[in-house]
């Protein structure tokens, strides 16, 4: 059975919907952290439906870089997860706020 | 003669002032002791000794040219030019500026020795120097100034170091103050008459457009007589003169000024700075015999002046004080004269003025030496044998001021009286011949409770004084002044008595303008000018006698007209209350608004309202503004979402 590319498409705005609404909900920074993962990957998913629908290779090529800066910042931001948390004793992002004025 | 020495003189004090002002202390305090001392008041003296030297040279080779070659102008640089307005930095030597120079450096001179002595043992002694050099300086350019504006820099010059020096021991304590009280109040006092004189050059630069000396005086005696803007420039001239030169209603700061060391009584506060209203008065004699009005002002400030301190100096107990008044009252005589057109008369009354008067203050610095900084005559008597130099200095400057025949006030002050008189001013010649009465009488009072009678001190005990001559350093200079206050006049001796009045021949030339717009009737001497002289010689002769013998033999004569009269007794002992009056009519509603609206009005309300304000009203916006700035980043994607849906949304749409 073929699916076609609306169902993709569809399936990637509402994993994008739940991205956002995690982002603006969560306090965790690691569910926001998961959050935006989520809503990179609903852009990879369009990404690689596009691709496959127009017969166009560009698609699929740019989902690797968007992966390589997922990765690069899944890595970065978990280190500032785990520095921030060794020093403040939380992940909740209302009481991180030693950056503000 | 190489004239243009002038600035040479004119600036060694200044050098003097940077030698002892920049390393006097550094000399002192190398090597502290006497040598030291004499080292810095020899620099100090020296540049003032050349000066004279050099004025002395000046005055030879004015003597030496024909009169219509007296006056030359000396110009060292443009000082400042802008449109049409020029002034240069010139002095100009004519027979009024070089007497002049000749009194302040010949008399600075001796009165910077006399400070060696005086001044010894004083910790600021090197500052005491470099403020008298200062002060020589700023009096030089006063005097020799070829414009109003150069005129003016000294006169502020010669105020700020009276300022200085009056201040000098300013962790002292003066009557109800400290001496910066008294320093301050002279300051403010003369800022008065400072304003007039400004207001006087902007009227003269307004009508004349130039402030030289000789340009303004050439078109101001093509003016006529009666001239109105003449007049108000005059007046306000004037206004500055009383700052300066102590008169009414300006006068309150010079009794006061003696808070001051006395050396600076004698210099600033009696034989030169003080001068300085009679001498600009006399440089612009143009001017003021153009206003006839003006005239008549002058002269009854300086009568009424003259009265009322000699009225004062009756009853003061402070040595110093009497002396004070003693010296308005003269500047005062100085006054009538130049108002009844005798300007040759009132600078000579300047020059013999500067020799007894500055005599009279050292004679009291040696005094004050000699008993220990007491100032009060009630204390004193019997200081003659102590300090046999002194008194017989101080008594012959007594007789030279009161005005006996032969000695240098006679001189002066006749022909003061005689012009008066002779102008028809009898009601001022009579105001002269009261005040030359009285003046007689106090300085007799003084001289006899100082040192005449018994000593009113305690010899031996534990507040014993031992009163003992002053050093040569300080005697030297009152020998000098003695003997120039006993022959001095005889520069000035009338024709009645067989002299030929050279001053008046000298001064001519400058007061020529002056004179032809006066049109002043050349006095006929004959008889009654003798009988003057004799009137006004017995009225100083029976002055003296009666305080002779007052407070030598019936001192309860004295003691009960007090007791009689307490009213009177009071209003002189308090200087008839003029320095309250001036206190309650303008200090204390100066301070009240001060106090009441300036600062808790208008300072506190308006002007803090206007600095505070600004900040809280952008405050009270950036309030608003920052709450937009939550530093929560969910709350900017938020509205980052909401901007992206709503740019979707309408390209949707679209």
């Amino acid at each position: 059975m073929l699916v076609d590319l609306y169902t993709y498409l569809g399936l990637s705005a509402m994993l994008f919907t739940i991205g956002v609404a995690g982002v603006l909900t969560r306090r965790n920074v690691i569910v926001i952290f998961m959050c935006i993962e989520l809503m990179l990957n609903s852009v990879n998913l369009t990404l690689a439906a596009f691709s496959s629908y127009l017969g166009d290779q560009t698609g699929q090529l740019l989902v690797f870089f968007v992966m390589a800066v997922a990765a690069a910042e899944a890595a970065v931001g978990l280190a500032i997860v785990i520095s921030l948390f060794r020093n403040r004793q939380t992940v909740n992002i209302d009481e991180i706020n030693i950056l503000k004025w | 003669m190489p004239y243009q020495l002038i600035g040479l003189a004119v600036f060694l004090p200044l050098v003097g002032f940077l030698i002892n002002g920049l390393v006097g202390r550094a000399i002192l305090a190398r090597s502290p002791g006497h040598k030291s001392e004499v080292l810095v008041g020899i620099i100090g003296s020296a540049t003032v000794g050349i000066s004279f030297i050099i004025a002395c040279m000046m005055f030879f080779a004015l003597l030496g040219s024909p009169a219509e070659d007296r006056s030359h102008t000396v110009e060292y640089f443009k000082w400042i030019s802008a449109g049409s307005f020029h002034v240069s930095v010139a002095y100009q030597i004519d027979q009024l500026s070089i007497l002049m120079m000749l009194i302040v450096t010949g008399v600075g001179f001796l009165i910077h020795i006399y400070s060696i002595g005086y001044m010894h043992g004083d910790k600021g002694f090197w500052r005491f120097f470099a403020y008298l050099n200062l002060f020589i300086f700023a009096m030089l350019n006063l005097i020799m100034a070829d414009n109003f504006l150069l005129l003016f820099l000294g006169w502020e010059g010669v105020g700020l170091c009276s300022y200085l020096l009056i201040g000098f021991w300013y962790d002292r304590k003066f009557e109800k103050g400290t001496t910066g009280d008294a320093a301050k109040k002279a300051f403010i006092v003369n800022r008065i008459g400072d304003f007039g004189f400004l207001i006087g050059m902007f009227l003269i630069f307004e009508m004349f457009g130039t402030l030289t000396f000789n340009d303004v005086f050439a078109q101001a005696s093509t003016l006529s007589v009666g001239n109105k803007t003449v007049m108000w420039m005059t007046l306000a001239l004037f206004l500055g003169a009383t700052g300066k030169s102590a008169q009414i209603p300006l006068f309150v700061w010079l009794p006061d000024a003696m808070a001051g060391p006395t050396p600076v009584s004698a210099l600033i506060h009696a034989a030169t700075m003080v001068t300085a209203g009679i001498y600009m008065v006399a440089r612009c004699s143009v001017l003021f015999a153009l206003a006839p009005t003006t005239m008549i002002v002058v002269a009854i400030v300086g009568a009424a002046t003259a009265l009322l301190a000699a009225t004062i100096g009756l009853v003061q107990n402070d040595i110093k004080k009497v002396l004070a008044y003693s010296t308005v009252s003269q500047l005062g005589y100085m006054f009538l004269a130049l108002g009844v057109g005798a300007f040759t008369a009132g600078i000579f009354h300047v020059m013999t003025h500067a020799f007894f008067k500055a005599l009279l203050f050292l004679g009291s610095g040696s005094v004050i030496h000699a008993m220990h900084e007491e100032q009060d005559i009630r204390k004193m008597g019997g200081l003659k044998k102590y300090m046999p130099v002194t008194y017989w200095t101080f008594f012959i400057a007594m007789f030279a001021i009161a005005g006996i025949f032969p000695l240098s006030g006679f001189f002066s002050k006749d022909e003061i009286l005689w012009k008066a008189f002779a102008g028809g001013n009898y009601i001022l010649w009579g105001v002269g011949l009261v005040g030359a009465g009285l003046t007689a009488f106090y300085m007799s009072r003084l001289t006899t409770l100082t040192f005449e009678g018994s000593e009113r001190f305690s010899l031996k005990g534990d507040h014993a004084v031992h009163p003992h001559e002053s050093p040569k350093f300080m005697t030297v200079p009152l020998i000098i002044l003695c003997v120039l206050s006993v022959v001095g006049g005889f520069v000035g001796v009338p024709y009645s008595l067989g002299g030929n009045n050279a001053i008046e021949h000298w001064l001519d030339p400058v007061f020529e303008r002056a004179n032809e717009k006066l049109l002043l009737a050349s006095p006929h001497g004959g008889p009654i000018e003798y009988v003057l002289m004799i009137v006004s010689v017995g009225v100083a002769l029976a002055g003296i006698w009666l305080a002779r013998k007052w407070y030598l033999q019936s001192k309860e004569v004295p003691e009960r007209l007090a007791a009689n009269n307490p009213g009177t007794y009071n209003l002189l002992l308090n200087k008839y209350k003029i320095d309250e009056a001036y206190d309650a009519a303008v200090v204390t509603p100066v301070l009240k608004t001060s106090d009441a609206f300036l600062w808790r009005i208008f300072d506190v309300k308006i002007v803090d309202g206007i600095v505070n304000g600004i900040p809280k009203v952008i405050g009270m916006f950036s309030g608003v503004a920052r709450k937009v700035q939550t530093g929560v980043a969910q709350s900017y994607v938020f509205v980052f979402l909401i901007g992206v849906v709503a740019i979707v949304g309408w390209l949707i749409t679209r």
